[in-house]
């Protein structure tokens, strides 16, 4: 029943249906706007000023991360030393791909090929859950068993590097679990534009969801990619 | 009721000319704004029929005149609260230091001398006194208005605060920063001694041994001899920097930078040893946080500032 | 995108079709399904006025206990523990319940979408959620604040909150972050629509001054609620799961904490009082029948003041122990920060000047504003000074300062915009005599409750105190004898405006000779606002002078 997309969230919300134009070609919009077109670049401007929001709440993490560092460095990079390298880097391979095949979704939904769009956002979905599974399944289960979360009593790491390291984990913990619940919020607009695609709701004159989903989508990769070098990388340094 | 406050240390004057000055100049420009106001709103109401003659539509000239007045009268208070800032801020290298200890909800005091108080504070007129001050819990902030300072007091960490006072009394001390339930029972007392009478105050609350003394035997208890107690030169398993004359020291640390070894260093070193780590050594100490409480870090601190290389541990 | 755009717009002019409702949109159906799932902008500023005039009235009695307290030096509550939750309570409602949503959410949602030209805000289903947002994190923020006690004060300071405090800090965070997210909501809502949906002709250089405070405004909640959040969430699992990184105990640094949470909450000073500007830079000319004073000045001293107020943050730690140049810094760019400000005032007096006063209760309400904000602006000065900061903060001097600018100024904003568009909300006129008394009433017992505080606080009376010393007795006597005449003030408009509601004389389209696009549709407007899209063909504030000095009716 929704025409536009806007910030994620608000999806949620049934309205009384306002008052709207008819303006031809199945293509609708809110009565606000003077055409579909115009809705739409409205839309995905309201996608990227949320985006500058999410920039600045993992903008204010990853400064606190960078400034504790500063305070103690080698406890920090003793920390880093033991997360898992070959996880990380598959994961990041893993999310790159995936934003990838997502764009060639929005590359295809532009054509207005229904079939491969669909195909290429259940690939960008599968590699998204593949993303999580190596995460939480694997690399955090790991953490956990090693005793690496910041308050266990049994913390692998002593001496002068203990209080630096378990800080390090905080902020692991703290980082990678954002970042997850970001992508849990992703796969679910993920489903709902697959279900939407297959229902045959968009087409090349309108595809507005798709491409504001993307931009989240890509998003959630580029966190991660500042993520990356934080945990794994800067420390090895 | 008094509306003044007494002006009981040096600082005291020295901050009431800033705020006088900001009275007059407050003053100036609410009289400017008031009178304007009141000027236009009976002139120029609706009903009161004068003529307006031309209105003025350029404004730019305006604008730049007063902002340019703002801009300037600012800059200088700016400058006058900076200056007085700075100077306020630096201790004098002799203070006579005695040590706070912030604590929900009271102020441990210790002198020098061994003497402790609770929620008091005995200090000499006419002595730059500096307080080095740290909290074992919350952030506490310490706050004695007749002398306008006021300073917070942090967890794990050395703040210090000077003044120099100059009127005996008794003047309030008040913890300004919130800190729990009975924050506003935090408060205690300044007493501000002639010489003579501080002596005798000294001497009547003579401790078993001064803050140096019982650092020592600390120092001992925990066996921190064992890698620091060796002098420069001589073999040991354990290799760690040596602490004989460090106090007011340069130390050049791994990441290339210097610090000075002040209190704070000392302090940090304790509790956070990995933090600033000495050029050359390894970071091997463990931290000590948690495990020495901060009246005895305090005391061990005090001892290591006596230590020299004519005098080692 | 700025100046010289000319006369192409956003919006071609549009008529509305057959079919579509042109009638009041408070005849727009009558069912509570009709309310709550409604997605027109002026439903959803009035579900908005509701809550926020009940956040308000609860933060005041908050207020009203605090000040009953500390009228015996011993406290007459006997309670420290009930004490510190009050003032708690009193600062997290009215902070993030009352002063920063007030006049965006209610007048702004209603008005913007009429100033524009446009039909709703770009997002009408986002506008809602918001609401929601708004009530949930409401909700959950009052349950933990009177059924669980919170006692850590607004500011949230660790360790004390995170590790100390043992009151229901998690749950207070909880409601803060979920209302955060409806600030953040209605910011980007308000950027888009006004860059999106100005009517034909509206340039940037035509659009009221109301219209760029709020544009400044949603900047600040846009880029500053997301710091709040992740800074909220940190305290949070720092005191759920004892991993953290402000308290020292732990490792952390308690001053990370301080910096984080000003760099919002400084911002969210000017997201108080930015709206409050745009208010009485509408009400002004509109009472002076003049256009007006300096008006690109104006506008770019909103802006301004929406960067400058991003760099000031450091002015909240003078003595909290950072670094001294961290100080030198932040105190100079405080001053700067003020010039803006300055120059507003300025200009208000200069659109005074040679105009036609009229002296309804909207006018008083933006001339007290006026002189309150001044003096909350000056004695700003003061603690922008390093060496007077060091004596005057934490105390009585910084409550009085900054419930000028807060009370005397925002509030008076609210109060004063209230009542110029009540006319076009509700369609109907308030008691003009009642509403001047009211005006008057609130700057007097203004004036009696906080002045006394800034001398309370040169002699040192320290804030957040139960308890305090017998010689701050008088001053604080004569406060709280203030306070219950400003309470008795806010409670006037209360009767007379729901009076009205009833019983008020119907409003014209423009009872006030007003410019602006919203005085060219019905009030009430229909839910469509504009039967036909306007199309602007003139600057803002164009108001002829009078044929002969006529009588105001």
């Amino acid at each position: 029943m929704s025409d536009v997309a806007v910030a994620p969230g608000s999806l949620a919300v049934a309205a009384a249906a306002p008052p709207r134009h008819g303006s031809g070609a199945g293509v609708r919009h809110d009565f606000q706007y003077r055409d579909p077109a115009y809705q739409s670049e409205t839309a995905i401007a309201g996608m990227w000023l949320f985006l500058a929001t999410e920039v600045l709440f993992f903008g204010g993490l990853i400064l606190s991360w960078i400034y504790m560092r500063h305070g103690s460095r080698a406890g920090f990079d003793a920390g880093a030393r033991r997360t898992e390298l070959v996880i990380g880097t598959t994961n990041t391979a893993i999310l790159i791909t995936s934003s990838f095949a997502y764009a060639l979704g929005v590359i295809f939904i532009r054509a207005g090929d229904t079939r491969r769009v669909a195909k290429c956002l259940a690939a960008a979905l599968a590699l998204g859950l593949a993303f999580l599974a190596l995460k939480f399944g694997l690399e955090w289960r790991d953490d956990f068993a090693h005793h690496l979360f910041p308050s266990d009593p049994s913390f692998p790491m002593r001496g002068s590097a203990e209080a630096g390291a378990r800080l390090f984990y905080v902020f692991y913990f703290i980082g990678t679990g954002l970042h997850g619940l970001h992508m849990l919020v992703g796969i679910a607009l993920v489903c709902w534009i697959i279900a939407r695609v297959r229902r045959g709701d968009f087409s090349r004159d309108y595809h507005t969801p798709v491409i504001a989903v993307g931009l989240y989508w890509s998003f959630v990769d580029i966190v991660w990619l500042t993520l990356y070098p934080l945990i794994y990388l800067v420390g090895r340094g | 009721m008094r509306l003044s406050l007494p002006q009981a240390a040096d600082s005291a004057p020295e901050v009431d000319h800033l705020l006088w000055a900001l009275l007059a100049i407050s003053a100036a420009v609410l009289a400017l704004v008031f009178f304007l106001l009141f000027l236009y709103v009976v002139r120029y109401r609706a009903t009161s029929g004068l003529d307006r003659g031309e209105v003025n539509e350029k404004t730019w000239r305006l604008e730049a005149a007063w902002t340019g007045a703002t801009l300037a009268v600012f800059f200088g208070l700016f400058v006058w609260g900076a200056d007085l800032y700075l100077r306020l801020s630096q201790a004098p290298p002799d203070a006579l230091k005695i040590y706070v200890i912030a604590k929900q909800w009271m102020w441990k005091v210790e002198h020098d001398g061994g003497q402790r108080e609770i929620n008091a504070l005995h200090v000499p007129v006419g002595t730059p006194i500096e307080l080095v001050m740290t909290s074992e819990d919350v952030i506490h902030d310490l706050s004695i208005p007749a002398f306008r300072i006021k300073h917070d007091v942090l967890p794990d960490r050395y703040e210090s605060l000077w003044f120099k006072a100059r009127e005996p009394g008794t003047y309030h001390l008040f913890c300004t920063q919130f800190c729990g339930l009975d924050h506003s029972r935090m408060t205690g007392e300044v007493v501000v001694l002639k010489p003579p009478e501080y002596a005798r105050w000294l001497a009547q609350n003579g401790a078993a041994g001064g803050l140096e003394e019982q650092g020592r035997a600390l120092f001992v208890h925990f066996g921190c001899g064992g890698c620091h107690g060796v002098t420069p030169g001589t073999e040991s398993t354990v290799r760690a920097p040596p602490l004989a004359g460090l106090y007011g020291s340069p130390v050049p640390l791994t990441d290339g930078t210097l610090v000075r070894a002040d209190e704070r260093y000392l302090h940090d070193s304790i509790v956070a040893p990995e933090r600033e780590v000495v050029a050359g050594y390894a970071p091997i100490m463990p931290s000590y946080a948690g495990q020495i409480g901060e009246e005895d870090i305090l005391k061990l601190v005090s001892y290591i500032e006596t230590l020299s290389p004519e005098r080692p541990p | 995108m700025m100046a010289g755009e000319g006369p192409v717009s956003a919006q071609r002019p549009v008529t509305v079709e057959a079919g579509e409702v042109t009638g009041s949109y408070l005849a727009d159906g009558h069912t509570l399904k009709s309310w709550l799932l409604t997605t027109d902008h002026k439903r959803i500023a009035l579900l908005y006025m509701a809550a926020i005039t009940a956040f308000f009235f609860i933060g005041g009695s908050a207020a009203a206990l605090v000040r009953l307290n500390l009228v015996v030096p011993e406290g007459l509550l006997g309670s420290s523990e009930a004490y510190n939750r009050l003032f708690t309570a009193h600062g997290v409602i009215m902070v993030w319940f009352f002063l920063v949503p007030a006049v965006p959410v209610t007048l702004g949602n209603f008005v913007i979408p009429l100033m524009l030209g446009a039909r709703d805000l770009a997002f009408p289903r986002l506008n809602l959620f918001s609401w929601y947002l708004f009530m949930v994190g409401g909700a959950i923020t009052l349950w933990a604040l009177f059924v669980g006690g919170v006692d850590t004060g607004w500011t949230f300071y660790t360790p004390l909150s995170t590790s100390y405090s043992k009151s229901h800090v998690v749950l207070a965070a909880v409601g803060i972050f979920i209302s955060g997210f409806s600030s953040i909501a209605t910011g980007l809502n308000f950027i888009v629509t006004i860059h999106r949906l100005r009517a034909p002709g509206l340039t940037w250089y035509r659009m009221p001054v109301f219209l760029w405070s709020l544009y400044s405004l949603s900047v600040l909640l846009v880029l500053a609620t997301p710091v709040l959040a992740i800074t909220l969430l940190l305290v949070l699992l720092e005191r759920l799961f004892h991993i953290g990184v402000f308290d020292p105990a732990f490792g952390g640094d308690p001053l990370l904490f301080q910096h984080l949470f000003w760099f919002y909450s400084h911002p969210a000073v000017y997201m108080m009082i930015l709206p409050g500007f745009g208010v009485v830079s509408e009400i002004i000319p509109a009472f002076a029948h003049k256009r007006i004073f300096g008006y690109k000045f104006l506008v770019w001293a909103s802006v301004a003041i929406g960067v400058i107020s991003f760099f000031v943050w450091g002015h909240h730690m003078f003595v909290a122990g950072t670094s001294l140049y961290s100080a030198v810094l932040f105190s100079i760019l405080s001053y700067l920060v003020a010039v803006p400000s300055a120059i507003k005032v300025f200009n208000w007096l200069g659109t005074l000047h040679k105009g036609y006063i009229r002296f309804d209760a909207p006018m008083l309400y933006a001339l007290g504003f006026i002189g309150l904000f001044t003096i909350g602006g000056v004695t700003g000065l003061w603690l922008a000074a390093l060496a007077a900061d060091v004596h005057l903060t934490q105390t009585y001097f910084v409550v009085a300062h900054f419930h000028y600018i807060m009370v005397g100024g925002m509030v008076s904003a609210y109060f004063g915009g209230l009542h110029y568009w009540w006319p076009k909300i509700t369609g109907r006129l308030y008691p003009e005599m009642w509403a001047r008394a009211a005006a008057l009433i609130m700057f007097l017992g203004f004036n009696l409750t906080f002045f006394p505080q800034f001398i309370l606080g040169y002699l040192g009376m320290p804030r957040r105190y139960a308890t305090y010393a017998p010689e701050f007795q008088v001053l604080n006597v004569l406060s709280s004898a203030g306070s219950t005449i400003l309470a008795a003030a806010y409670l006037l408009p209360l009767c007379y405006l729901v009076w009205s509601l009833l019983y008020g004389e119907r409003a014209p389209a423009n009872p006030w000779g007003a410019s602006g696009l919203e005085w060219r549709t019905p009030s009430p407007p229909p839910t469509v606002n504009f039967i036909e899209t306007p199309v602007v063909t003139e600057d803002p504030y164009e108001y002829p002078p009078p044929v002969a000095a006529e009588p105001h009716v």
